[in-house]
C-alpha cells in the first residue's frame, strides 16, 4: 500500500526527519524572538520563545509529576480490586456467585 | 439565526428527532441482515434530516398535568448541539454497521435521541426524562461487552448516574417549589435547588471528583458502545451547563482541574481506551472552564470545543476500537510496530491526535484557543497557564505516548490486517471533518450561540505558540520516553471511595459493629437483668417461694395435727 510506503519511508530517514524538525524548531524560536510580539496580556506573550520553555517544563513536570503520583499514592497491581474484594459478597458476577453457592 | 433547510412533514409541524428514532428503534428487531443495516442508516438518516430542517423557536410545547411542557425549544444554543448529535449517531451507526446485536443498535439510538431530547427540551420535566433515559439505554452498551467486569463495570455507571439523577430530581421539585415555573433557563434561585441541579448536571460532565464512573465504565464498553458513549453524555451535561450555569465561578477552577487532572492519569494509563477516557475528562474540563467564564468568546470557545471534541474524541475511539477489534489487545504494553499492518487507522488515529492536541490545520486548533484567548483577554494568568499546561499534556499522552507504543516503537509481533470497510469509512468521516473544521473555521462558527463571532485563530502569535508549544513537548518526549514505557498496572481514582473504601467500611461495620452492638444492648439490659434475677430469687423456678418445703411441711403439720386429733379422741 501507498500509505505503508510512505511511512516507511519518514522511518527510514528518520535522522533527517530529526534534524529537519529540529531546524524548523530553532527556526520557529528565532523568528519568536526577532518578530515583535502580537499580545501583550500577559508578561511572558512579549519575551519571544516563551512558548518553547513553557513546552519543555511542561512536558518535564507532567511526565514527573504523574510518575510520582503514580509509584507514590495511585500505581497498583491489575488484580487490586478483584483482590481487594476477595470473598465478599458485593463483588465479582454474581452469577458465578450463584454457581458456586449451588455447588 | 439559521437554518439548514426546511422540510414539511406530511401532518406536522415539526418532526421531533428523538422520538422518531426512539421509535424507529424499536423496529430494528423486526429486520435481519442486509435489510437492517439499510433500515438502521435509512434510520439515522433521517435523524440527520430531522435535526437539520428543525427551523428556530419552539416546537411541540403543550400543558400536561397544569404543567409547561417545551419538548422543541431550537435557538442557536440548542441547534449547534443537535448538529454535532446527529453527525455523531450516523458516524456510529455506520462504524457500528457490521455488529449484529440488537440490543446494541436499539440502545444506541436511543441513547443519541435521548441526547437530542435533552438539547432540544426546554422544560425541566422533560429534560429529566430523556436525561433518565439516556442512562438507561447506554448502560446496555457497557454491558453488551458480556464479561464480568463489564457487568460490575456498568452496574456501578447505572449507581452513579441514578443518585445523579435523584439528586437533579430533588434539585428540579425544589426549583419549582421556589420559583412556580419549570422552564430550563439560567438558574438563578438560591439555597440547595440550585446546587442540587448543578451537581446532577457535573456528574453527567464528569467533573473532578465526580468523574470516575466514566474512566471506570467507558474501557469495558463494547467496541461500538464506547464510540457512542465518548460523544453524548458528558456533552449534554456541557450543554446544560452552559444554559443553566454561565459564569458560575466554581466552574473555572472545577474545569481547570480536570484539565490537569485527565492528563496526569492519562500519563499514567496502559489500557488505551482509559487513556483516552482520561483525556475526555482534560477536554470537557476545557468546556466547564469556558462556561464558568462565561464571557461571549469563552461560550462560543466550550460550543466549538465541544462540536469539534465530539468528532475527534469519536475517531480516537473508532481507531483505539479498531486496534482491539483486530488485535484483541488493548494494553499498550502488548501493543507495538501496528503501523505497516493498519496504516489507515493509524492514518486517522493521527489526524484526530492532532486534532486534540490542537495542532493548526486541525480542527482542535480553531476551538481550544478560543477558549485560552478568552482567558487571556480577561487576564486570568493562573487558569491560562494551567489550561496550557494540560495542552502540552493532551499531546504528550495523545498524540506521542500512544502511537508511539501501540503503533510504533518495538515490534509486537501482531500481525493485523485493517478493520471492516464500514469502520474505516466511519473513521474517514470523522477524520474529514477534523481537517475540514480546521481549514475552515467559518463553517463551524456560523453555528455558534454569540454571533457575529469575532475570533480569528489562525493569527502568527497563536501560530507561534503552539508550534513551539507542542514541538518541544515532542522533544522532551523523545528524550525521556524511556521513563513513559507502560507498566502493566492500574491507578487507583476517587472511585476507590466506593469500590474499596466503603464496602471495607461496611465489612468493618458488620463484623465488628455486631459485637459492639451487642455488647451495648447488653448493657442497656443490665439493671432488667438484676430485677429478673432479684425476682427469680424468689420467686423463680428454684426460689425461695417456689420451693416444695411449706407444702410438704403443711403435709407433715396436717399429720401431725390428725395424728394430735387422733390421739385426743382415743383418751
Amino acid at each position: 500500500m501507498m500509505i505503508v510506503k510512505w511511512l516507511d519511508f519518514l522511518v527510514k530517514h528518520g535522522q533527517t526527519l530529526k534534524w529537519v524538525t529540529l531546524a524548523f524548531m530553532l527556526g520557529l524560536v528565532v523568528i519568536d524572538l526577532v518578530l515583535p510580539s502580537a499580545y501583550d496580556r500577559f508578561v511572558w506573550e512579549t519575551w519571544g520563545g516563551f512558548g518553547a520553555l513553557f513546552g519543555s517544563l511542561a512536558c518535564l513536570i507532567l511526565i514527573v509529576g504523574a510518575k510520582a503520583l503514580g509509584f507514590g499514592l495511585v500505581y497498583r497491581s491489575e488484580n487490586y480490586y478483584q483482590d481487594e474484594l476477595e470473598g465478599s459478597e458485593m463483588s465479582g458476577d454474581p452469577r458465578e456467585q450463584k454457581e458456586r453457592d449451588n455447588a | 439565526m439559521h437554518e439548514l433547510f426546511s422540510i414539511n412533514w406530511p401532518g406536522l409541524t415539526w418532526l421531533h428527532p428523538s422520538l422518531a428514532l426512539i421509535l424507529g428503534a424499536l423496529l430494528i428487531p423486526l429486520f435481519r441482515g442486509r435489510v437492517q443495516q439499510v433500515y438502521r442508516l435509512l434510520l439515522a438518516g433521517l435523524f440527520m434530516l430531522a435535526v437539520f430542517s428543525t427551523v428556530p423557536g419552539t416546537h411541540a410545547s403543550f400543558r400536561f398535568l397544569d404543567l409547561d411542557i417545551v419538548m422543541g425549544r431550537a435557538d442557536q444554543l440548542s441547534l449547534v448541539f443537535s448538529y454535532v448529535f446527529a453527525i455523531m449517531a450516523a458516524i456510529g451507526a455506520i462504524y457500528a454497521l457490521h455488529v449484529r446485536d440488537n440490543v446494541q443498535h436499539i440502545a444506541g439510538f436511543i441513547y443519541a435521541a435521548s441526547a437530542v431530547g435533552v438539547v432540544f427540551a426546554g422544560d425541566l420535566l422533560s429534560l429529566y426524562v430523556f436525561w433518565e433515559l439516556m442512562m438507561l439505554s447506554s448502560v446496555w452498551l457497557i454491558w453488551r461487552n458480556r464479561s464480568p467486569v463489564s457487568f460490575a463495570s456498568g452496574f456501578r455507571y447505572l449507581l452513579v448516574h441514578a443518585v445523579g439523577g435523584v439528586l437533579l430530581l430533588a434539585g428540579i421539585v425544589l426549583y419549582f417549589a421556589q420559583t412556580g415555573s419549570l422552564a430550563f433557563d439560567r438558574i438563578e434561585v438560591e439555597g440547595a435547588a440550585f446546587w442540587l441541579i448543578l451537581i446532577g448536571f457535573m456528574i453527567n460532565a464528569a467533573v473532578v471528583p465526580l468523574h470516575a464512573w466514566l474512566t471506570d465504565a467507558y474501557p469495558e464498553a463494547t467496541i461500538t458502545g464506547a464510540v457512542f458513549l465518548s460523544a453524548f453524555t458528558t456533552k449534554t451535561a456541557v450543554y446544560t451547563l452552559m444554559r443553566g450555569y454561565p459564569e458560575t465561578e466554581i466552574l473555572i477552577w472545577l474545569g481547570a482541574v480536570m484539565t490537569l487532572w485527565g492528563v496526569t492519569y492519562a500519563v499514567l494509563a496502559n489500557n488505551i481506551r482509559r487513556l483516552l477516557a482520561y483525556h475526555i475528562v482534560s477536554q470537557v474540563g476545557y468546556m466547564v472552564a469556558g462556561i464558568g467564564l462565561g464571557t461571549a468568546l469563552a461560550l462560543n470557545g466550550s460550543t466549538a470545543h465541544a462540536f469539534a471534541h465530539i468528532l475527534y474524541k469519536a475517531l480516537l475511539f473508532m481507531s483505539a476500537g479498531a486496534i482491539i477489534h483486530m488485535t484483541g489487545r488493548a494494553k499498550l504494553s502488548e501493543l507495538g510496530g501496528l503501523y505497516r499492518y493498519m496504516p489507515l487507522t493509524f492514518l486517522f488515529y493521527m489526524i484526530a491526535a492532532f486534532s486534540i492536541s490542537a495542532f493548526p490545520l486541525t480542527s482542535g486548533f480553531v476551538s481550544k484557543t478560543m477558549i485560552l484567548e478568552a482567558y487571556a483577554e480577561n487576564q486570568q494568568a493562573i487558569v491560562w497557564l494551567m489550561l496550557s499546561l494540560a495542552s502540552a499534556g493532551t499531546f504528550l499522552s495523545v498524540g506521542l505516548k500512544l502511537p508511539w507504543f501501540a503503533f510504533m516503537g518495538k515490534d509486537s509481533g501482531l500481525r493485523p490486517k485493517e478493520a471492516p470497510l464500514n469502520m474505516q469509512v466511519a473513521m474517514g468521516i470523522a477524520a474529514f471533518f477534523c481537517i475540514f473544521i480546521g481549514v475552515y473555521p467559518q463553517w463551524l462558527y456560523q453555528f455558534l450561540p454569540f454571533q457575529p463571532v469575532d475570533y480569528n485563530a489562525y493569527t502568527t502569535g497563536h501560530l507561534l505558540w503552539e508550534f513551539q508549544l507542542l514541538l518541544f513537548v515532542g522533544l522532551v518526549f523523545f528524550l525521556l520516553r524511556g521513563y513513559l514505557t507502560p507498566k502493566d498496572k492500574i491507578t487507583l481514582d476517587t472511585d476507590w471511595a466506593y469500590r474499596v473504601a466503603f464496602p471495607r467500611t461496611l465489612r468493618f461495620v458488620g463484623e465488628h459493629g455486631t459485637t459492639a452492638w451487642h455488647a451495648f444492648l447488653a448493657t442497656l439490659r443490665w439493671p432488667l437483668v438484676r430485677v429478673y434475677e432479684a425476682a427469680s430469687k424468689h420467686h423463680g423456678p428454684q426460689g425461695t417461694l417456689a420451693k416444695t418445703r411449706p407444702t410438704g411441711s403443711m403435709v407433715l403439720w396436717v399429720a401431725v395435727l390428725l395424728a394430735a386429733s387422733l390421739l385426743i379422741y382415743y383418751l
